[in-house]
């Protein structure tokens, strides 16, 4: 009662937080459901996009991405690779950090990076398909 | 994780110094590594659209960099990435399903794995240019 050194913390909040994570199923389907997706993903609106613009100029990029297809597939390209990427991140950080200080926030700058991004790219992809 | 006291750094025994590199750890390890890559090259991806979006001018310039010998490495090593991250990545798919998971499967699909992913990058390249 009068030990300088004792916590406030209680022998409860102490120990909370530790051992099992109990969670992670959901980040392990997510990992491979998004992986699915982006191989259909990768071979058409990517391919077809690298091809345009290595072969094609400006006006034919531009053209397809007119399209609601053109900007459909880009735009679910965006966020579906962010997502699989923040998710593969989350696992090499969780594997290879484990700094308290800098374990959270190597996992919000890559999640937040990934959310800024897709926003970021779906916008521009919008401006295409609706301007001129 | 979080402790009163400063622990002191234990001894570790030796492990990756000592472990025979093997094609399984290699693909592994370079799945990761090309995952990695990939992350950080999808902004680029992002900042080129932001470019097309931004008109001929801006487009313009970003061809500019992408059409230089740094911008020709970054192409091609990135679509190596690619192409190595999705056919070692299918291969884990087929792994989830709980097929060819013997010592045997194992490595006749890790070296189809390397030869697919080297002769898609050729062809594409090939096609492309």
């Amino acid at each position: 009662m009068s030990d300088p050194n004792r916590s406030l913390q209680s022998p409860l909040g102490r120990v909370r937080g530790l051992g099992s994570a109990k969670a992670g199923t959901h980040h392990w389907i997510l990992l491979r459901a998004t992986s699915i997706a982006l191989i259909a993903l990768i071979f058409y609106p990517l391919a077809t996009l690298l091809c345009l613009a290595v072969h094609g100029d400006y006006n034919d990029v531009v053209a397809w991405l007119h399209t609601p297809w053109a900007a459909a597939g880009v735009v679910l390209f965006l966020g579906f690779s962010f997502h699989h990427a923040a998710l593969g991140l989350q696992d090499v950080i969780e594997d290879y950090i484990h700094c308290k200080c800098a374990r959270p926030a190597a996992l919000f700058l890559v999640k937040f990076g990934a959310a800024a991004f897709t926003v970021l790219g779906t916008f521009a992809t919008l401006k295409i398909m609706l301007g001129a | 994780m979080s402790s009163q006291t400063a622990k002191k750094a234990r001894p570790l025994s030796p492990h990756l110094q000592v472990y025979k590199p093997q094609l399984t750890s290699g693909l592994s390890i370079f799945h990761r590594i090309t995952g990695i890559g990939l992350s950080a090259a999808l902004p680029v991806i992002v900042l080129w659209l932001v470019a097309i979006a931004e008109g001929p001018a801006a487009y313009a310039t970003f061809n500019d960099y992408a059409h230089s010998l740094i911008g020709r490495i970054f192409l091609f090593g990135w679509s190596w990435a690619l192409c190595f991250h999705f056919c070692t990545g299918l291969r884990y798919l087929i792994w989830d399903t709980g097929h060819l998971l013997d010592i045997k499967s194992v490595y006749l699909t890790g070296y189809l794995a390397l030869a697919v992913s080297t002769l898609l990058t050729v062809a594409v390249w090939f096609y492309y240019l």
